[in-house]
């Protein structure tokens, strides 16, 4: 009993230690605000087990419909999915310590950081290509929430492939976020969740 | 000290009450640290935060170490980080904790389908945002071609892709003033 927890311990502390080293890359490299961490958060759904692309979605949802910022309540959920309460922490800390070095560095060279012409360079590659990186993430979700990829896999059937009741929300929802964008978007996920619920999604 | 616990109250009074962080915790900040606290002046705020959008890492984050370090200096800077996150990580890991018991209902999985649907277009309506405040030329058209088809079909680390584009930006920019 004693050597279950000890070895259980250990695993724990070496997760810890993962979690700290792929936060912190990620609060070094996503540049964007809002979903910049989720192309980040795709792979390391892929290279651990800690929570699959599925299960990102939903933490997008909470995320998005609780407070504080959203690339702190994603690293926080991750971490938590990885790791437990410990790990939600440590995922969390991790995310913002680059950040509290890049800032001391900054406010030394503040007054003409914005103006520099490497800064402005270097943005006007970065950008496309974070648009890009949130645009396949977007495709991503796509093929999770709307198409049925396993049962198409099952009968071949084109037709199985599309989950229409999905799609059709799909458009509605598309349609009126453009039109009220000054709505909030946890109506939108709420009102979603309700579809979802007396429609059998 | 006491400096340092009213940096930490005030910044987790606004974590907990700004849904998506950026540019919706303006108004909260302009009221509280520009007029309420006169901390910055709503020039600083705007540079602050304009600084932070260029910066790595989380842009509300990023902004409201700015202002801790005007404030109170490196002390000051992760008195007010913390306070940022300090709400996020109550607030998830409570949701956390209940949601694990409840996935297994079946209502719950339908609520989470239509979720998903919601989702997705969240995602989308952000990808087209960038779109149009990023993607000014045909350069930028081609580079978000590229950047998309290389990350679609190999499974490209999104660091590379960051570095290699913005590395790409700069030798372009450059190579634009040198001949122009």
């Amino acid at each position: 009993m004693w050597n279950y927890h000890k070895r259980k311990e250990e695993h724990n502390i070496m997760i810890y230690w993962q979690l700290f080293y792929e936060f912190f890359k990620i609060g070094l490299f996503s540049i964007g605000g809002g979903l910049a961490t989720l192309p980040f958060l795709y792979e390391l759904a892929d290279k651990y087990s800690w929570f699959s692309r599925e299960m990102l979605i939903n933490m997008i949802a909470i995320s998005e419909s609780t407070p504080g910022p959203i690339g702190v309540n994603m690293a926080t959920n991750a971490g938590y999915s990885a790791g437990g309460i410990g790990g939600g922490i440590i995922a969390t800390l991790a995310l913002i310590t680059p950040s509290i070095f890049i800032i001391m560095f900054i406010v030394k060279i503040l007054d003409n950081f914005k103006e520099n012409h490497f800064v402005q360079g270097a943005f006007y590659g970065l950008r496309p290509a974070v648009t890009a990186l949130i645009a396949s993430a977007a495709i991503g979700i796509f093929k999770i929430a709307i198409l049925n990829m396993p049962l198409y896999s099952t009968t071949g059937n084109l037709m199985d492939a599309i989950q229409y009741k999905q799609l059709i929300l799909f458009f509605l929802l598309v349609f009126a976020t453009n039109k009220f964008s000054n709505i909030h978007s946890v109506y939108f996920i709420g009102a979603s969740a309700v579809v979802g619920v007396i429609f059998k999604f | 000290m006491y400096d340092l616990a009213e940096l930490f109250y005030v910044f987790a009074k606004i974590g907990a009450l700004t849904f998506g962080g950026g540019y919706t915790m303006l108004p909260l900040l302009q009221k509280d640290i520009v007029q309420k606290y006169k901390w910055t002046t709503y020039e600083e705020l705007i540079d602050y935060y304009a600084i932070s959008q260029c910066l790595p890492g989380i842009i509300a984050v990023n902004t409201v170490m700015l202002i801790g370090h005007k404030q109170k200096g490196v002390p000051g800077l992760l008195a007010a980080a913390l306070g940022m996150i300090f709400p996020s990580l109550v607030i998830i890991l409570i949701i956390s904790v209940f949601i694990e018991n409840f996935m297994q209902l079946e209502v719950v999985t339908h609520g989470f389908n239509g979720i998903q649907v919601a989702v997705l277009t969240l995602v989308i309506n952000a990808a087209i945002k960038m779109w149009t405040s990023g993607v000014k030329d045909k350069i930028g058209i081609w580079i978000f071609t590229i950047s998309l088809a290389v990350f679609s079909f190999f499974s490209f680390s999104p660091i590379i892709m960051v570095v290699v584009s913005a590395v790409c930006g700069i030798i372009i920019k450059e190579r634009k003033n040198t001949t122009s």
